[in-house]
């Protein structure tokens, strides 16, 4: 149980750092994005999940509603995230920021 | 088959909305609305003496009464839980995409040389799903999925989709698109 909540933990904090550099290392603004779309719903999904799973160790009704909060809180990010990046995605357009293109100089 | 349906779904689409002005109370989704909430109130609360439970049931019944019709538009439930159902069941197979998608991207954003692996772009196309939820559906999993990020949609299907290189950009509409399709399906 122990191993797998580790497990669980690390690869969420895994694919997070992952999606901080990736941040970091595309070159523009929507390329940008996708890691932080993406790559932060799995690493929070995997983490939370991780410590839902830990939570229910001693196992009583306040830890229940605890770990069941936690699964709350991973279907509104399941929700909010795309819906976010789009929002941000949209303003870029609406600014008129062209997308860069293979062979432009990164930005 | 399919097709016939989907022009019916077209054609019902105006009615089925009620009008506003009307006074609309219906039972079933008054009821359905108050369930959710009381769940949401006692996970939340986590107090399960009588006042806090009786609390709880005058305030989702006030709430319940007066926004029914923000979770439920139309009144007619008929074929409603199929759909949730058949949707839940699409949520595992997104997970795995989810799973597969990230996979790939720290594949890319790990690479040392990856600005010679990615080549940006954005498509257009036209999506066949007509009902709003279906495509807000397949816009959200898009953004979640392969490589791509929604970058506008249209009610009547139009996509415009921010792609991260060429392989991601072919994989769309795809298989995903079928799938949603199957789950929004009319009963």
């Amino acid at each position: 149980m122990d191993i797998f909540v580790c497990i669980l933990l690390f690869s969420g904090l895994f694919f997070l750092t992952a999606g901080s550099i990736g941040i970091l290392r595309f070159p523009d603004f929507y390329s940008r994005l996708h890691p932080a779309g993406k790559l932060d719903t799995l690493g929070t999904l995997l983490a939370m999940l991780g410590l839902a799973l830990f939570n229910l160790h001693h196992f009583s009704l306040g830890a229940l509603l605890t770990s069941l909060k936690i699964m709350l809180i991973i279907i509104f990010v399941f929700v909010a995230s795309p819906t976010a990046t789009h929002a941000i995605v949209d303003a870029g357009v609406r600014a008129g920021l062209a997308p860069w293109t293979k062979g432009e100089k990164r930005r | 088959m399919l097709n016939k349906n989907e022009e019916k779904n077209l054609h019902n689409n105006q009615p089925e909305t009620a009008p506003k002005n009307q006074s609309s109370f219906y039972f079933f989704p008054f009821l359905i609305t108050f369930i959710v909430m009381f769940g949401i109130w006692m996970l939340l609360s986590g107090k399960f003496d009588p006042f806090h439970l009786s609390l709880g049931f005058i305030s989702c019944a006030i709430v319940a009464f007066l926004s029914s019709d923000l979770l439920f538009p139309s009144p007619i439930l008929k074929g409603k839980l199929t759909v949730f159902l058949r949707w839940l069941c699409y949520l595992p197979w997104l997970t795995i995409e989810l799973y597969k998608a990230n996979i790939h991207l720290v594949y890319l954003s790990l690479h040392p040389r990856m600005m010679d692996l990615i080549d940006p772009r954005i498509i257009k196309f036209k999506s066949t799903l007509d009902s709003e939820l279906g495509l807000v559906t397949f816009a959200n999993s898009i953004t979640l999925t392969p490589g791509t990020i929604t970058v506008n949609v249209s009610s009547d299907g139009d996509f415009k989709v921010h792609a991260i290189d060429k392989a991601c950009a072919d994989s769309l509409p795809g298989e995903m698109e079928i799938k949603i399709a199957k789950v929004f399906r009319k009963v």
